[in-house]
């Protein structure tokens, strides 16, 4: 019976050693953006028991998460990868649009619709990842440029108006129809939670999550083990594209019909969540729950600000700097 | 080999993404070349964009008015009515074009004065519409007296309500005339008709229906004693309509602007009360009007008002108001 050699066991208890404080840090990540929530939430239920704190508002402000939280899931996976995805705003728009389009212009069943408009989300999001990983755009560039085709083509298919769905199909009650007869649950919130469940999935348990970390932390390393880094990067952003679509049918089903003229600027709420989240821009690490976190404090700091009165202008400030914050935040712990 | 592999699945992809505008109605573009020398007129229109269905309906009356004067006439406008800089870009590229007349509604009262003087020296006549500008470069301002349009939503509000309680506001933006003015006739019209109510600070929404909807939740889940709601237009809203809707809340009287379909539909079952609508059809046709009596060399008076008209369920179907609502 022969003993591990000294030098293998420090070694061996050295990686171990390693491999828990890396767990300890991503759960360190994570715990900090979760205690940064739970504190905001203290500080407005202070500052409004009445109202804040209640299970209708708590309700508002998860469902007024949704939208933004779909389309933070996807640029996470995008973010994580080293890219970025500037496209996601515009991109839900004319993902609502084709939705409207399949579902009230083609008379295409609405369940078939919806998986419609998602797939052309995932459309969308492979031209991205074409243009990135065969043709070598920047991913600013490419999703910047995605951006504008896609605003200008909402307008095109629209033809400049909204597009309207029927009270009776049934599209609105996926954003706010209730499984559950009788009790104030929107079917968004459940759809999100099914998403970010998902996505979380993707990320911690598959290949396309494995190979997504892999290739944002050092490409070439990846690529030199034997991985097809173009076609993942292009699997990647086609299923960041998914989350689009999904966005842009929640989006037309709460207001009940495909505006497309909107979405501009969603992008950047977007990426915030997912910064905030702890999720670094140069990619290589992440966290779904992170970006989970991040558009919850978002939607919270939003729905807070309003309900004690905060003049609208200071919003966004005060939004810019808990941004700030959170990235300052981040940085001092992966330094230290 | 693989160039040629990259090059077809690029030929793929663009083919994918075009074949989306195929399934679009045409579209006609007209040409941007500048007037034709001696012959058609042209008129220059940059409007505000195509986020609300006003527009659409401005530029059929001006279509339909520029087809009986027998001139040509181009619609632009920037994607939404946040994009002051875009609008600028646009009216500089239309003064580009050396048109014989140019009408605009201009995002923000400030912003284009550069631009303006620029038209000015040029001698081309300038209409202003829906928004006017600060300045003195404009010929006329075809537009909807706002202020006053306002006061009417303000004094229904006040029978409404009873004279008494919270109202809650929401306008689309602090920058353009048609912000300023209505919320300003809005508190005006409220302080005078309606002593006793109170009306709660004054939110901005863009104009954008998802986040207009989200602030009028908090602001009736933050006053549950709310009894009243101005949306100071469509955007704003049909985003209080959904608020109303995404609460379940009864009793409260909410007022909008404009029209579009989603009002008329939410008027019509009862969530929304009443609305002032514009005269967007005939503030397209007396806008090409003007600027063809301007390239005419008629006089065109100072101030066109093209008029607006409060309406709701009792009314919509009239034939003299039905006239001016739009899809």
């Amino acid at each position: 019976m022969t003993q591990p050699t000294p030098s293998a066991a420090t070694s061996t208890v050295a990686a171990v050693e390693a491999g828990a404080s890396s767990m300890l840090r991503r759960s360190l990540q994570q715990l900090l953006a979760f205690a940064g929530l739970i504190g905001i939430f203290i500080v407005f239920a202070i500052a409004s028991p009445a109202v804040f704190p209640t299970y209708t508002n708590v309700i508002q402000i998860l469902f007024s998460a949704v939208v933004i939280g779909l389309l933070s899931l996807g640029a996470t996976l995008v973010i994580i990868t080293g890219g970025i995805d500037l496209s996601v705003g515009t991109g839900m728009a004319l993902c609502a649009v084709m939705s409207a389009t399949f579902i009230v212009n083609w008379h295409i069943p609405v369940l078939i619709g919806v998986i419609m408009a998602l797939l052309f989300g995932g459309l969308i999001g492979l031209v991205n990842g074409f243009n990135v990983a065969f043709l070598k755009l920047p991913p600013f560039i490419a999703t910047l440029a995605m951006m504008m085709v896609a605003s200008g083509l909402a307008l095109v298919v629209s033809d400049k108006r909204p597009i309207y769905f029927d009270q009776g199909s049934g599209y609105a009650h996926l954003s706010t129809g209730s499984l559950i007869p009788g009790v104030e649950f929107p079917n968004a919130i459940i759809i999100y939670a099914v998403a970010a469940i998902v996505a979380g999935v993707l990320l911690n348990k598959t290949l396309l999550g494995r190979y997504d970390l892999a290739i944002g932390s050092n490409v070439e390393a990846t690529a030199l083990s034997g991985v097809n880094v173009r076609k993942w990067m292009v699997i990647i952003y086609a299923v960041a594209g998914l989350f689009t679509g999904l966005a842009g049918v929640m989006i037309s089903a709460r207001l009940g019909s495909a505006q497309p003229a909107t979405g501009a600027g969603y992008e950047l709420y977007a990426i915030a969540a997912v910064v905030i989240g702890g999720t670094s821009l140069s990619g290589g690490r992440g966290s779904m729950l992170g970006t989970i976190i991040g558009s919850l404090i978002i939607a919270v700091i939003n729905n807070g600000l309003q309900i004690i009165s905060v003049p609208q202008e200071w919003q966004n400030v005060i939004l810019g700097v808990v941004i700030l914050l959170a990235v300052f935040a981040d940085q001092f712990r992966t330094r230290t | 080999m693989r160039q040629f592999t990259t090059k077809a699945l690029v030929l793929v992809a663009a083919t994918a993404l075009s074949l989306t505008a195929a399934c679009s109605s045409s579209t006609a573009t007209p040409g941007t070349s500048g007037s034709a020398a001696g012959g058609q007129k042209y008129i220059a229109i940059i409007s505000k964009g195509f986020q609300h269905q006003f527009w659409q309906a401005v530029k059929k009356g001006a279509d339909d008015e520029a087809a009986k004067e027998g001139v040509k006439v181009t619609f632009e406008g920037p994607a939404s009515e946040s994009e002051v800089e875009a609008q600028l870009t646009m009216l500089e590229n239309a003064i580009a074009k050396k048109p014989d007349a140019i009408a605009f509604a201009a995002l923000d009262t400030k912003a284009a004065s550069g631009a303006l003087d620029k038209i000015k020296s040029q001698n081309i006549p300038l209409v202003a519409f829906d928004s006017g500008v600060d300045s003195d470069a404009p010929l006329t301002t075809v537009a909807t007296d706002n202020i006053a349009a306002a006061g009417e939503a303000a004094k229904h509000m006040c029978q409404l309500i009873g004279n008494a309680g919270k109202v809650g506001v929401i306008v689309h933006d602090q920058t353009s005339r048609t912000g300023i003015d209505r919320r300003d006739g809005f508190l005006k019209g409220m302080k005078d008709t309606c002593p006793n109510a109170t009306v709660l600070p004054v939110q901005y929404g863009a104009g954008d229906q998802a986040k207009s909807a989200d602030i009028a939740k908090s602001i009736i889940q933050a006053n549950p004693d709310i009894k009243g709601f101005f949306g100071a237009n469509e955007g704003s809203a049909v985003g209080v309509v959904k608020a109303v809707q995404e609460l379940n809340k009864t009793g409260l009287a909410v007022i909008g602007f404009d029209s579009g379909k989603a009002q008329k539909d939410a008027i019509t079952a009862g969530i929304m009360s009443g609305a002032v609508t514009q005269d967007p059809i005939g503030m397209g046709a007396a806008t090409v009007k003007a600027a063809v009596d301007a390239i005419n060399k008629k006089s065109v008076d100072k101030k066109i008002s093209s008029g607006y008209y409060w309406f709701d369920k009792t009314n919509m179907a009239d034939p003299k108001i039905a006239a001016v609502l739009y899809d």
